[in-house]
């Protein structure tokens, strides 16, 4: 069945195309002419052992990094010499690997800042943020928590808060870097069933991530990464039968 | 802490007509000319907070700032005598610049670099000011009043109700960019500026935006001191216990409302004021500096953090 | 031609001067990446320590080596302090940490000047009045002592840092802290102990300070400039780079003393460390 829609996306323009990326720290190469093509509406994994290059890859796809050479397409748009707002406010929308909430607000106050700048930030009219960060709170059942102190937070609620304002600013790729990380088998099924949802709604979703058993669920397609390189790409199945695969991860 | 419009407003008229009554019933006018540099240093503490406060790049050169406004209203009087509402517009416009020329060369990278850059301003400004003959150079700069204005029967206290209405002015622009989705974005930027970036926040062009306004509001509040001293010299206009005060007070209040910095320059200035009379101008530099250390470790929310704190326990025992 | 012959030669001089100043700001804003503006402060502190020394008959150097033990616990002191009250407690600490330093600046100034007042202050020894003639040019002695020491105090310390265990664990917690502390050792520890070797070194750097002139309480405040110029020109962290950058302040500062007088000096330092800033902010010899 995945492999199916798989195909059948492809044909189409891809949401997310990625040409020959390349990023270097000193002399340290991080990405080596990385090609990537994300489909709209696809859930997509991308793995790799520690170091590998994942993170450096979605800092350059969202605009934290710079990438030095080749080409980052969004929609069809070039972004990859815009500054990060400017992508964030094109539809890219990312959680951190280590949460960074605004610390000196409340849970609700976190949505309402990409609310505010991204999703209505022409509105003449001053349309209720505060109901609009409600709902999403609710449709992740973390309503409770709307007007605690975002340094208040377990890790759990820290993770999905993280979700809850990259949603807030109503994208069409939702980038997660290890939103499960540390995270107890019940939670990591919650945080999966939130970003099953939205990918029903129609938002493309790349997940990075170490718990194998997460990645494999939940994407269509999965990217495996080392040293730089794309190693191997395919479906969950596959890739987990690939012999570079194991190699990479197991250093055999 | 929530204030409403309405209530802000007819509480800024109310002290401006306070001001006015004072001006013209109260004969003894030191007390305009100690009032004078306590309201002052309202303007200051706001404007230093509005970019330290809210965004959390600490400005160390709002003496660069605020002798820029001085000189800029000395030079305006030289060529061609401009009034003095003029003066403060000028500075405002000239700080302003300043504050995005700095901004644009630093607020790139990380704070501390931005703060060094900010005393490096004042320096060099000040050496330029020292080396300038048309202004006096070191030995500074002799200023003639013109006539006071009607109704005003003395020149400080025109000037008083000028810094009075400098400040509601500044406290009005604060009290607007805290309210605001500004003011969010600049706490975003505060608390974490990779992940304002990442929600949308652009954050550079707010940072420039706040160091503008903050210059210039500096500035503006340096422009009055020429005719307020009728004397400005370098070494006082750009002297660092300005810088040091402007960024003690709004600390020493708290800041993350804007009434922080009003509380903190009312109650340091005040003690300033006392201690430079009664004792030595260097023991209030010393306060400043001790209060300062003593409220970034001990209350780092300041008075209203203190404040606020108290209120939750009194309606923690209530319930 | 000459004239700018002997303010490159002097500028040399002072250059090494300005490294060794600089040094102990190196490690502690270049390495541990604390926002340390009260550096020249201490250095200052250091300079009147030397002076009170040597009133009772110290030569200034040994004065000033014997400030280090006293300086290492004022660092060590200083940065425990730091750490627990901001550092550790993490979000806003550049905020507040900076408060703090430049609280203490006020704190450091104002305490000398109610000490011993606003005047300028000298130190007394044999190789301080006299003169060199090398050639054409007169070298005062003075300066020739410092230069030395200067070399002697930077060089040491680049080797302390790259020769010796704790030296190589101080540039590690600076690059990888996570990584030290998997490694079992404890990165506050490192960074304390590397603090307070910043700070006595700032101790005896003081003692340069007054050999070379006269000090007054409030002089720290030109040392802002030339101390993070010196630091940012030569990249954070960069002991090599601190020699070659002092230099660079060193020639700089006095050919434009040559040229348009010693009223336009202070600017030199600030000038550079805001082009710097500007156009290279990672320094001569950053990545």
């Amino acid at each position: 069945m995945t492999e199916w829609s798989f195909d059948v996306q492809t044909m189409t323009e891809p949401l997310l195309k990625i040409t020959s990326v390349t990023k270097r720290f000193g002399g340290f190469t991080a990405l080596d002419g990385v090609n990537l093509a994300v489909a709209q509406g696809e859930r997509f994994g991308l793995i790799g052992p520690n170091g590998s290059g994942k993170t450096t890859l979605i800092n350059c796809i969202s605009g934290a990094l710079r990438n030095e050479g080749g080409s980052i397409q969004f929609s069809g748009e070039e972004v990859s010499k815009l500054p990060a707002y400017q992508r964030t406010r094109r539809g890219i929308a990312r959680s951190f690997q280590i949460p960074r909430p605004f610390t000196s607000m409340t849970v609700l106050e976190n949505l309402l800042v990409p609310l505010e700048f991204v999703a209505h930030r022409n509105s003449l009219l001053r349309p209720d943020t505060r109901a609009e960060a409600m709902e999403i709170l609710q449709s992740i059942s973390l309503a409770d928590k709307a007007g605690t102190p975002s340094n208040q937070l377990s890790q759990v609620e820290l993770r999905k808060m993280e979700l809850a304002r990259a949603m807030a600013a109503r994208p069409r790729l939702l980038i997660s870097d290890e939103a499960m990380a540390g995270l107890s088998g019940n939670e990591i099924d919650e945080v999966l069933g939130i970003l099953f949802k939205l990918n029903e709604t129609g938002i493309t979703i790349i997940m990075i991530e170490h718990i194998m058993q997460a990645v494999m669920r939940f994407s269509q397609r999965v990217v495996c990464l080392d040293a730089g390189k794309i190693i191997c790409e395919g479906t969950p199945t596959t890739i987990v039968a690939n012999a570079d695969v194991q190699r990479a991860y197991l250093g055999a | 802490m929530k204030t409403n419009g309405y209530g802000f407003w007819i509480g800024s008229a109310v002290v401006l007509a306070l001001a006015c009554i004072a001006a013209a019933t109260i004969k003894n006018e030191y007390y305009f000319f100690a009032a004078y540099i306590v309201v002052q240093f309202v303007v200051l503490a706001t404007a230093w907070n509005i970019l330290g406060g809210y965004a959390g790049y600490v400005n160390f050169g709002t003496s660069a700032f605020f002798g820029v406004g001085a000189y800029i209203a000395v030079m305006l009087i030289k060529w061609m005598n401009l009034p003095l509402g003029l003066q403060i517009v000028a500075a405002a416009c000239v700080g302003g610049a300043l504050g995005f020329a700095v901004g644009l060369l630093t607020l790139r990278l990380r704070g501390i670099f931005f703060s060094i850059a900010t005393v490096a301003v004042t320096i060099i400004l000040e050496t330029a000011v020292i080396n300038w003959r048309f202004v006096g150079g070191a030995t500074g700069v002799q200023i003639l009043r013109p006539p006071v204005m009607e109704p005003f029967d003395s020149y400080t206290k025109m000037l008083f109700v000028c810094a009075v209405i400098l400040a509601i002015i500044a406290v009005a622009i604060a009290r607007y960019i805290e309210t605001s989705w500004i003011g969010r974005g600049l706490r975003a930027i505060r608390d974490n500026e990779e992940a304002a970036e990442c929600t949308g926040v652009p954050t550079l062009k707010l940072k420039l935006a706040a160091c503008a306004i903050s210059g210039a509001l500096m500035s503006a509040a340096g422009a009055p001191l020429a005719m307020y001293q009728s004397f400005v010299e370098p070494a006082s206009a750009f002297n660092l216990t300005y810088s040091v005060s402007a960024l003690a007070m709004p600390i020493i209040g708290g800041t993350s409302h804007w009434i922080g910095p009003v509380i903190g320059a009312l109650l340091l200035g005040t003690v300033q004021q006392v201690v430079t009379v009664t004792i030595s101008s260097e023991l209030n530099v010393l306060v400043v500096g001790v209060l300062l250390v003593v409220f970034v470790v001990g209350a780092p929310q300041g008075i209203v953090g203190l404040f606020v704190k108290l209120r939750e326990k009194i309606k923690g025992k209530n319930i | 031609m000459d004239l700018l012959l002997d303010a490159i030669v002097l500028g040399l001089l002072v250059g090494c001067f300005y490294a060794a100043v600089s040094v102990g700001l190196s490690v502690a804003f270049g390495l541990l990446d604390v926002p340390h503006i009260a550096h020249p402060a201490f250095l200052v502190l250091g300079a009147y320590g030397t002076y009170m020394l040597n009133r009772m008959g110290w030569d200034p150097i040994l004065a000033g080596v014997a400030l280090m033990p006293a300086f290492m616990l004022l660092g060590i002191a200083v940065y425990r302090f730091y750490y627990e009250t901001f550092e550790r407690r993490g979000s806003d600490a550049g905020l507040r940490g900076l408060a703090f330093f430049f609280g203490v600046v006020f704190i450091v100034e104002v305490g000398l000047v109610m000490v011993f007042g606003v005047d300028q202050r000298l130190v007394e020894a044999p190789y301080i009045g006299k003169s060199l003639a090398v050639g054409d040019m007169r070298l005062p002695l003075r300066l020739l002592v410092a230069f030395a020491m200067a070399l002697v105090l930077t060089i040491g310390l680049s080797l302390y840092l790259s020769k010796t265990f704790t030296g190589r664990a101080i540039k590690a917690v600076a690059q990888d802290e996570t990584a030290l502390r998997l490694m079992g050792a404890n990165p506050v520890r490192i960074k304390q102990w590397a603090f307070g070797i910043a700070t006595a070194v700032t101790g005896l750097a003081g003692a340069l300070l007054i050999i070379v002139g006269p000090v007054e309480p409030t002089i720290d405040r030109v040392y802002i400039g030339r101390t993070f110029c010196v630091v940012v020109l030569a990249g954070l962290g960069s002991m090599s780079g601190t020699l070659v950058a002092g230099i660079i302040l060193g020639i700089s500062e006095s050919i434009v003393l040559t040229l348009l007088g010693a009223s336009w000096a202070p600017a030199v330092s600030f000038g550079l460390l805001l082009v710097m800033l500007g156009i290279r902010p990672q320094g001569l010899f950053g990545r």
